[in-house]
């Protein structure tokens, strides 16, 4: 039997019984639709976590101080701050292939220059800062060495602590209050946008680290001690290796005995890049499971029908075999309709769901990305149940008795 | 020369072995018109089944002109029905969501046959049975005498060696199932083979040889006409 005439006589039996063929292949109209957007969802949180990860910077390890233990009771994580300005020095000075180490402190201040204030975040920092996270200068200059050792009280601001503060006028040279201590403005930072988490990253001021360190957080960060100490690397493919250094040299300076647990924790880009598409990816894979669920109901909903449809075609199985279809062709024309509904099904479910996702997006604000292969997924899965559902009833068909079968009422 | 030798076919029922074919010889020439008569389980519907190849013999030889066909397995003897047999059932048996065009040229598909030359083919065919007006009709718009026409049309789709007529007119009045008669007539005179099935003594009649069956065994061959 030729395809066509295959094709031609599924076609033929599905518009025969238009509403129940509609209603057999909603099912999987449905699996294929909620499949789609499912991913979409999934693979638009695992973009945006993706961006906002990387957006902190390239190359980066994070060094920050971990819980400690009093006894058996764990501390939250930076109660006691156990890294410092001597060991970001040390880091600086005896790691190999680090382009940049910066440690800092950060709080949030209360901002006031001109009659206005404005509450912002402020950052203790080094001017190896804007090369670890990818800042850079627009306008003015960054601090530099000498004047952040001396703790004198000048700073950057971000472009929006610019606009709140000075409107359209030029912030260079201006005097603003942080928590209280006069600061002169030398630079704006080059806008940035909202970072992957939502924050504005231009709403910041950065301040030499003694200064900020003394004059604004001092109550909570003491001595030397720094909140973090970031760390660049020329390449990617030094993190591993920088990072075990880091932590090899900080363990000795900080005098932590074999099988002690560490006073710090490291952290690199690329490894919270990977643990957290891990856990995007498995929530992706868990969305799509859920909804494939709902696939196989479709997929049960056609073998339903196909059973009942051989059933009620059996004088005409029997006649097709008495003019001389074989049983491939009866089974090969009830396998195509059941394929016929099933891919029907989820050529309709691609474009609901492909419809319903950019409606998500635009109403609930929602990450969303159409993955490339969301749609030869979605019409080969479509495809799979239709053989698989299709199977049983089209060799039911196929093992028939023709003398049987032309004699069933 | 089509003939059967020694033909049993033996079903169990209910643990007892019932032959509802005994050991049923008989040969015939192409261009010979049969009827074979016969009570309801005597073992005619059964014989023609064999001869149509749906159906194989528990024991016996089925040779079609020089072709083994007790051998052949269920592709082979889908093959030989589409080839060599046509079949014309009591109910029809017309597709109904089809035109009578479609239905007449369902055996070609199986042939593969190409679509102009099936659609060529299958409208000569109707027009042979008087249905050259009637082609796009569906089997609900056509009486029964015509149905049964459409019917016959199909049978003859893959120019068959052998027609095979299960009561024929069972299912229609008595002045269109001689029309059907009638036309099984006219093919026998264009040499093609006839075998009829049937209850009926008037129908039985009109054939040329008639074989009469009881408990699966030929009780009656009688020559009626040469």
């Amino acid at each position: 039997m030729k395809r066509m005439d295959l094709v031609r006589s599924a076609a033929g039996a599905i518009i025969a019984h238009p509403m129940r063929s509609a209603l057999t292949s909603l099912g999987v109209v449905i699996g294929v639709a909620a499949v789609v957007i499912m991913t979409s969802i999934g693979l638009g949180a695992q973009q945006r976590v993706m961006g906002a990860i990387s957006g902190l910077g390239s190359n980066l390890i994070i060094i920050s101080p971990s819980a400690s233990r009093s006894g058996f009771v764990a501390q939250a994580a930076g109660t006691d701050i156990s890294i410092t300005g001597a060991d970001a020095e040390a880091l600086a000075k005896q790691l190999d292939g680090v382009v940049a180490v910066a440690p800092s402190v950060r709080g949030q201040a209360q901002l006031a220059a001109e009659g206005t204030n404005w509450n912002s975040r402020i950052e203790g920092v080094t001017p190896d800062y804007l090369i670890a996270r990818d800042l850079s200068i627009g306008q003015g200059r960054m601090f530099d060495d000498r004047e952040a050792r001396q703790g004198r009280t000048v700073a950057v601001i971000g472009t929006t602590v610019a606009r709140e503060l000075f409107g359209e006028a030029d912030p260079l040279g201006k005097r603003i209050r942080v928590g209280g201590s006069p600061f002169q403005v030398v630079g704006v930072l080059t806008p940035k946008g909202q970072s992957g988490f939502g924050q504005d990253q231009d709403d910041i001021v950065l301040g030499p680290l003694g200064a900020v360190r003394s004059r604004v957080v001092g109550r909570r960060v003491k001595g030397d001690a720094v909140q973090t100490i970031y760390l660049k690397t020329a390449s990617e493919k030094d993190l591993d290796r920088v990072q075990e250094d880091a932590t090899n040299l900080l363990r000795e300076r900080h005098r932590i005995r074999e099988g002690q647990d560490d006073d710090f924790q490291a952290q690199n880009m690329a490894s919270i890049l990977k643990a957290s598409e891990a856990a995007t990816q498995t929530f992706t894979i868990l969305l799509a499971a859920v909804a494939a669920v709902s696939l196989v109901v479709g997929g049960v909903g056609i073998m339903n029908i196909m059973l009942v449809a051989v059933t009620e075609r059996t004088r005409e199985i029997g006649l097709r075999m008495a003019v001389g279809a074989k049983r491939a062709d009866i089974l090969a024309q009830f396998a195509l309709e059941s394929v016929a509904l099933s891919l029907a099904g989820g050529v309709i479910g691609l474009l609901i769901g492909v419809i319903g996702t950019v409606i998500l997006a635009k109403l609930a604000g929602w990450p969303i990305a159409i993955a490339s292969w969301a749609a030869p997924l979605a019409l080969g899965f479509s495809v799979l149940v239709g053989l698989v559902f299709g199977a049983y009833p089209s060799w039911r068909a196929a093992q028939l008795d023709p003398i049987e079968a032309l004699r069933r009422e | 020369m089509i003939a059967v030798q020694d033909l049993f076919k033996i079903y169990t029922m209910g643990g007892e072995p019932l032959a509802a074919l005994d050991g049923v010889s008989l040969s015939f020439d192409r261009g010979a018109y049969l009827s074979v008569t016969g009570p309801s389980g005597s073992g005619k519907s059964t014989l023609m089944n064999v001869l149509g190849g749906l159906d194989r013999p528990t024991r016996g030889t089925y040779t079609f002109e020089g072709e083994d066909v007790s051998g052949l397995d269920d592709d082979q003897l889908a093959h030989f029905r589409n080839q060599r047999i046509g079949f014309v059932f009591q109910s029809f048996q017309l597709l109904a969501r089809q035109t009578a065009l479609q239905n007449v040229e369902l055996p070609m598909i199986y042939a593969g046959v190409s679509p102009k030359d099936r659609e060529d083919r299958a409208i000569q065919m109707l027009g042979k049975v008087g249905l050259s007006e009637r082609i796009h009709h569906r089997p609900t718009q056509l009486s029964g005498g015509q149905q049964q026409r459409v019917a016959i049309a199909r049978a003859l789709a893959n120019s068959p060696d052998l027609l095979l007529a299960d009561e024929p007119t069972g299912a229609l009045d008595s002045a269109t199932g001689k029309d059907v008669l009638a036309l099984f007539e006219t093919l026998n005179r264009e040499g093609l083979t006839v075998i009829v099935v049937t209850h009926d003594a008037s129908v039985a009649a009109r054939a040329k040889r008639q074989i009469g069956f009881e408990d699966g065994r030929i009780v009656l061959d009688k020559v009626l006409r040469p």
